[in-house]
């Protein structure tokens, strides 16, 4: 079994001292969060939808920027040791924010720890436009706002629903309501 | 390796922003479907009744519908769905491709539910979603190219996620209302670029100014100002009428 950190301001209170506000860190002895992990080993064999040999540097203070791999398989970005076939780690895209760094450098991180940032570097300023696009639309999240606008603009060209064709259009993840988050 | 010794540690278990994935699986966006089901423990084990949670192609599962945390995902991308055999009633399989992939055997509480499952399962792989998107990109162009041509014949969706293809087609450049920021300002990968409102609409995607060898190809300018007018009165009146709403 293994701990996971989490701030304590995102957890449920402990011994009912009503959750303190802070970014102080407290080992929670439960289980981590468990994952096929097989079939996520298997996603990143999948063909990319990008891949490239960028400078990479984790989140954690005093990390070193090391050659990794990259590699964007739907809305995983899968990162590998230059000589190993099974990936060292994967982040999934969802709720990601992509910004610039120094030219050439973009980081990843999360919208509930945006200090928290994955460090990228590219051997061009083209290169490294080409990756921040493509995180940009990598979430199902955007994908799926993509779909309701092209429904909506058909549906106002023609008056009629592209959906329809295919049997989906009540289906409840592509409802213009799913976008009030 | 000494002769006796215990075997060595496997490579080092994957790395994976499961703090983000708990984050996702909590958040306040509608979710795809969510509900008790039944959750075989292992080939052998009994059921446990959980509560699950699908976005977008993950299947969350805590261990109650008050829980905070998931006690684990089902990363969907790649499965297949079916109905089994089962001592369960109402029981599906969500099924992985390899030799040693691991079958999820689950039950729902009603016909129904199951039913409602499994379609929803069935097309909650990003592959099958960024195929509708394509399908329906190349449509819009088809009917803003053609000043309003009928629908062109769709081609048929498969109704279970399709093999990843090797080269997807590069998404035309999407419009944003808000143009990212070149001094470190973020661009939230989520923000709702397309959200109608009492903002301006986007611009158009970019496109290639006439379809090549299409009719506007070689048109005098009289048509071409015609075609792209009436794009432009149908866009102002989409935003005139989204501004109505208070």
């Amino acid at each position: 079994m293994s701990c996971a950190l989490r701030p304590l301001a995102s957890r449920p209170s402990v011994n009912g001292d009503g959750g303190r506000e802070g970014a102080v860190q407290v080992p929670v002895p439960r289980e981590a969060m468990r994952y096929n992990e097989k079939e996520l080993q298997a996603l990143s064999r999948q063909p990319a939808e990008m891949a490239a040999e960028l400078g990479m540097r984790g989140p954690k203070k005093g990390s070193v920027l090391k050659r990794r791999l990259v590699k964007l398989v739907v809305n995983f970005l899968f990162y590998f040791r230059t000589d190993e076939a099974e990936p060292v780690g994967a982040l999934l895209l969802e709720r990601c924010r992509v910004i610039r760094e120094e030219p050439g450098a973009f980081s990843i991180s999360f919208i509930e720890d945006p200090e928290r940032k994955y460090h990228f570097e590219c051997s061009s300023e083209e290169q490294c436009q080409e990756w921040m696009e493509a995180l940009r639309r990598a979430s199902y999240e955007f994908m799926r706002r993509s779909l309701v606008f092209y429904r909506n603009e058909i549906r106002k060209v023609t008056g009629k629903d592209p959906l329809e064709q295919f049997g989906i259009s009540e289906e409840a993840r592509f409802q213009l309501s799913g976008l009030q988050a | 390796m000494a002769p006796g010794s215990p075997p060595g540690p496997a490579i080092a278990a994957m790395k994976l922003n499961e703090r983000s994935l708990a984050f996702y699986a909590t958040c306040d966006a509608p979710v795809d479907n969510a509900g008790f089901l039944y959750k075989k423990g292992g080939r052998h084990a009994a059921y446990h009744r959980r509560w699950f949670v699908l976005r977008g192609n993950m299947l969350f599962y805590f261990e109650d519908a008050a829980s905070r945390e998931p006690v684990g995902v089902i990363i969907l991308e790649g499965c297949t769905v079916e109905l089994v055999e089962a001592a369960e009633e109402f029981a599906f399989a969500v099924r992985f491709a390899g030799t040693r992939a691991r079958t999820y055997v689950l039950a729902a509480e009603s016909q129904a539910a199951m039913e409602g499952w499994v379609k929803a399962l069935s097309r909650a792989s990003f592959d099958y979603l960024r195929l509708v998107v394509r399908e329906l990109e190349q449509q819009l162009a088809a009917v803003r190219g053609g000043g309003g041509m009928a629908l062109p014949q769709p081609q048929s969706l498969p109704s279970v996620p399709a093999p990843v293809p090797a080269l997807p087609l590069p998404l035309p450049r999407r419009p944003s209302a808000l143009p990212p920021k070149e001094n470190g300002c973020a661009v939230w990968s989520t923000e709702a670029t397309f959200r109608p409102g009492p903002e301006p609409p986007p611009p158009p995607p970019r496109r290639r100014a006439s379809a090549p060898h299409g009719p506007l190809d070689v048109a005098p300018f009289a048509r071409l100002h015609e075609c792209y007018g009436q794009e432009i009165r149908a866009l102002r009146g989409q935003w005139l009428s989204s501004r109505v709403q208070p």
